[in-house]
């Protein structure tokens, strides 16, 4: 069931300010924060950063804090070029990477980040992926052939076989989309959410892959694939430019066709 | 499975920070006039029940819908009747798998809500 406030233990209150002594140009940085070591419920602290003397992403401010101000201040990042997913976290009210967001492109002179929305914390904005990569696993996202190969041959496509692809092969799973869904939000233990349906998708769109059957039977339920009710607002955040919600549309197309109609 | 699970983990916050935009808050009030709808069927059957059996229940229920309150809910089930038709059609174009791309998700969404007032206004003066 839908619970819409937060629970007790995660309410948020304003924490520390760290003002940035001398600096000409200061953006705010207000971040989630949340120590499972102390007890206490989670804050939000705000840093002053010298836009002079820092990098133009937020990813750039966001490691200065950690150099400069507070050392404790956690989260994950890895390529800072969009390609690993790991720096996905809401930054002033959408889902975005943090490594190609520029400060700039930010209105007002806040920026607040949170953590992906509705997860639990393992600390500060880093929150716990295992169900999600558990429902990656559940989707079995490698190809699946019945057929022998040729010895002397890969399974080959045609070129129009592989543009089928496109637009879905490029997803990092940053899980930026999957946790912009309220109904993610509502029904994420039993709904495979718009990341995960898109990697189904994937596996369907490919024409290498020969378990096509099954792979639908297995989605075909009331939560998994059904609980998507065409929101959109996966489309609108993915920070890849990627479409789950048409994705999600093609799966329902596919069963429909499946079933006849 | 690598991380224990400790039940004072708090969630991240939802509904309280995420930006309200043009694809959840239409998809809301698909849902939400939906309901109204119900409603407003519920209200039509007590209605249409006081026509038949009931003179003084029909009686107090045409005379409630003819003051300005009254007149009010009347034209807010309209307009919720509106809106859900035209959005239902948009739903209609994405089942078909159509109209996915961003720039056309929003132009519908504008779509729908300018169609879904402007025949809200044209069912309202003709029903005058």
């Amino acid at each position: 069931m839908a619970e819409f406030r937060l629970p007790k233990n995660s309410r948020v209150s304003t924490g520390r300010y760290f003002p940035a002594e001398g600096a000409k140009r200061v953006k705010k940085i207000k971040v989630y924060r949340w120590n499972p070591d102390d007890g206490d419920n989670p804050r939000t602290d705000t840093y002053e950063v010298d836009l002079d003397a820092c990098g133009p992403m937020v990813l750039d401010a966001l490691i200065k804090i950690k150099n400069e101000i507070d050392t404790t201040l956690t989260f994950r990042r890895s390529c800072r070029e969009g390609i690993c997913g790991s720096c996905a976290m809401n930054i002033n009210g959408t889902n975005t990477l943090a490594c190609t967001t520029s400060m700039s492109s930010l209105k007002g002179d806040e920026i607040a980040i949170y953590p992906l929305p509705h997860m639990e914390v393992i600390k500060d904005l880093v929150p716990d992926m295992t169900n999600f990569y558990a429902q990656y696993a559940s989707i079995r996202p490698w190809i699946q052939t019945f057929s022998v190969p040729l010895p002397d041959q890969e399974r080959l496509q045609t070129i129009e076989d592989r543009e089928k692809l496109d637009g879905l092969y490029e997803c990092i799973l940053c899980a930026c989309c999957s946790t912009s869904c309220p109904s993610y939000w509502w029904n994420g233990d039993k709904y495979l959410g718009p990341a995960i349906l898109l990697q189904a998708y994937r596996w369907l769109a490919d024409t290498r892959d020969e378990n096509t059957g099954e792979r639908l039977e297995s989605l075909e339920d009331p939560y998994k694939l059904y609980r998507c009710h065409t929101i959109m607002n996966c489309t609108n955040t993915c920070p890849k430019g990627l479409n789950p919600g048409k994705a999600i549309a093609e799966i329902k197309k596919l069963i429909a066709q499946k079933h006849g109609l | 499975m690598s991380q224990p699970q400790t039940s004072s983990r708090p969630l991240s916050p939802h509904l309280q920070v995420y930006k309200p935009q043009i694809t959840s808050t239409l998809s809301i009030l698909h849902r939400l006039t939906g309901l109204w709808l119900a409603v407003a069927a519920a209200v039509l059957v007590l209605w249409l029940y006081g026509l038949a059996f009931d003179a003084s229940l029909f009686q107090a229920l045409t005379g409630f819908f003819s003051g300005l309150f009254g007149k009010v809910l009347l034209f807010s089930w309209v307009l919720a009747f509106n809106y859900h038709l035209c959005n239902g059609i948009r739903h209609l174009f994405w089942d078909a798998g159509k109209g996915f791309e961003l720039p056309k998700v929003y132009r519908s969404g504008y779509l729908v809500l300018a169609a879904s007032l402007i025949l809200s206004v044209l069912v309202w003066l003709g029903s005058l």
